[in-house]
């Protein structure tokens, strides 16, 4: 039963994961890459990963595949030049794909991977991640934070947009003096039109 | 009874088909970064299977950590994309040459 549960997720991962690469339209790709997130969080909770299996689909499904949909549908692309080359270069990757999943499915079908699971983990999985997060690992999750800000940071600074408005300074306006504005030239008195010297 | 392998072989699998999409779509930006994110994804469930079938839970972490940089780098992917799209008016791989001697 287990086994039967297991390959319905696979089947359905790889078939959303297909779909990404293969649909026309990024909207639709998104949409399967939502499909495929979902499908490997119910994986993971089959892996007893509960906390991850959550947070895949909180942070994941909620924010960054929200986030692509919107980058999606606010860019207004041209689908046609996109799609160019999508035959040609057909063969190569499915060669390069196979070959991987070959050499993958040769070395992992070793003796050494039948493995069965241990079971220690006899405590809620939430709260022995934290338990490790806060203890054993307290400076990468430091460094994870710190991360977390560069990229906000990074992101704001990059799609801030200067306002090409006018906008009055009250500092400048203040703090001008008379030489900045007024500039005294001596103009040459003009001729009457009659008295032309030559 | 599923074995360690079996994930192992769909996260391989997983990883594969991310790879021929950067072949495939090797015009596209956006789907360029929709097949990283599958390939992340197949990392992290080979740490999860190992850290399962092995009982440590340091896996775990570490899928957390990777987790959160790939959150960043999506959002950092996706603003240059904005900011591209916004000078350029595309985001074909072919029409970025400005550095093209």
């Amino acid at each position: 039963m287990e086994k039967l549960i297991f390959y319905f997720f696979a089947a359905i991962l790889l078939f959303a994961a297909t779909m990404v690469i293969t649909v026309r339209n990024p909207v639709r790709a998104a949409l399967f890459l939502v499909l495929a997130f979902f499908t490997s969080a119910a994986i993971w909770l089959m892996l007893h990963a509960e906390f991850l299996a959550i947070s895949l689909v909180l942070v994941y499904v909620g924010a960054v595949l929200v986030l692509f949909l919107f980058v999606v549908m606010m860019l207004d692309i041209d689908l046609a030049p996109l799609k160019e080359g999508f035959t040609r270069y057909l063969p190569l990757g499915i060669v390069v794909a196979a070959l991987i999943v070959v050499e993958m499915i040769t070395v992992l079908n070793a003796p050494q991977f039948d493995v069965v699971p241990v079971e220690s983990m006899e405590e809620s999985n939430t709260k022995m991640l934290g338990r490790l997060l806060y203890t054993v690992y307290v400076y990468p999750f430091e460094i994870a934070s710190v991360i977390l800000t560069v990229a906000i940071v990074a992101a704001i600074t990059l799609t801030l947009r200067e306002h090409k408005r006018k906008l009055q300074d009250v500092g400048k306006q203040v703090a001008v003096r008379r030489e900045d504005r007024v500039r005294l030239v001596n103009l040459r008195r003009e001729k009457a039109k009659g008295d032309e010297t030559p | 009874m599923i074995v360690l392998s079996d994930y192992l072989i769909l996260a391989a699998l997983l990883f594969s088909l991310s790879l021929a999409g950067i072949f495939l779509n090797r015009k596209n930006i956006i789907i360029l970064l929709m097949c990283i994110e599958l390939m992340l994804l197949a990392v992290n469930l080979n740490f999860i299977a190992f850290s399962h079938f092995s009982g440590d839970p340091g896996g775990q972490v570490f899928v957390f950590f990777i987790l959160t940089v790939a959150a960043a780098e999506a959002a950092i992917g996706l603003a240059i994309l904005v900011v591209l799209f916004r000078n350029l008016s595309t985001i074909n791989v072919a029409d970025i040459k400005s550095l093209k001697g």
